[in-house]
């Protein structure tokens, strides 16, 4: 297998999650995307690590894992958070600190 | 190699349509259950470069726990449940420019760094795992797991009524 097969394949997931994170305006699913993106880097460090046959790509893509858990679970407390005061989700509409 | 490049492209094409109905899509639940697939996907990825440890961590994690804290989420902002609505804004053209700019950049450089670099994967057994996260890297996981307390008691602060 080519190195470079993962390596497209995490790119290209990429940036469909950037894609996902500008065009959408429900912020569940802009964490959605994010959710994406990190996937996408989990790829690429699992392959790498597969690559150098050195563990540290799987060990980080685990440190990856369990960031992307907190950050889920803080950023939909604060979606919730949103929506218990606005009574909307869409991002377009949350502008309070706009200049 | 062969059977594995073939299982790749399946599973590349199956991940990379999933992926783009997530984005698209214009049903909340559709798109949370079409990251599911992507997931799933990423981690029979894992499975295909035999680490094993981080595919059951991925299945466990993001499949079991995560995907049911968005199902949540989409549930506890009422979100039109099987309704079909217009959840993108109108900026899409132009995050559709963006993205596919950023893929031309990213393709064209690990094009130029790493072609006809192969991959022959050995097996990283869980054990190796272990070895390595309470070896070498105590410290990030003990880091990690102030940072996952942390999150948590975060979460609570910022998501009760009071």
């Amino acid at each position: 297998m080519l190195l470079n097969q993962f390596l497209f394949l995490a790119a290209v997931l990429f940036c469909i999650g950037v894609y996902g994170v500008l065009a959408r305006r429900n912020a569940v699913l802009v964490l959605a995307s994010i959710e994406l993106m990190l996937n996408a880097v989990n790829i690429n460090l699992v392959a790498f690590g597969a690559y150098r046959h050195n563990i540290a790509g799987q060990v980080f893509a685990l440190f990856v894992i369990t960031i992307a858990a907190a950050e889920v679970g803080v950023g939909l407390a604060i979606v919730v958070l949103i929506f218990r005061n606005r009574a909307s989700i869409a991002l377009d509409e949350a502008d309070l600190m706009k200049g | 190699m062969v059977a594995q490049n073939v299982v790749f492209g399946i599973l590349a094409a199956v991940m990379i349509l999933a992926a783009w109905r997530v984005v698209t899509t214009q049903n909340v639940v559709r798109a949370v259950l079409y990251l599911v697939v992507v997931l799933a996907g990423a981690g029979a990825q894992y499975l295909l470069l035999a680490q094993e440890f981080i595919f059951v961590v991925q299945v466990i994690v993001y499949i079991g726990a995560i995907v049911v804290l968005f199902l949540f989420g989409t549930m506890l902002t009422r979100a039109p449940i099987g309704r079909d609505v217009n959840l993108d804004n109108d900026q899409r053209w132009l995050a559709a420019l963006t993205s596919l700019f950023l893929l031309g950049v990213m393709i064209a450089v690990l094009f130029d760094a790493f072609h006809n670099t192969h991959v022959k994967p050995t097996i990283q057994r869980t054990s190796d795992v272990a070895n390595s996260m309470f070896g070498p890297y105590l410290m990030p996981f003990e880091v990690v797991s102030v940072l996952l307390l942390a999150a948590l008691v975060g979460a609570i602060a910022i998501a009760r009524r009071d």
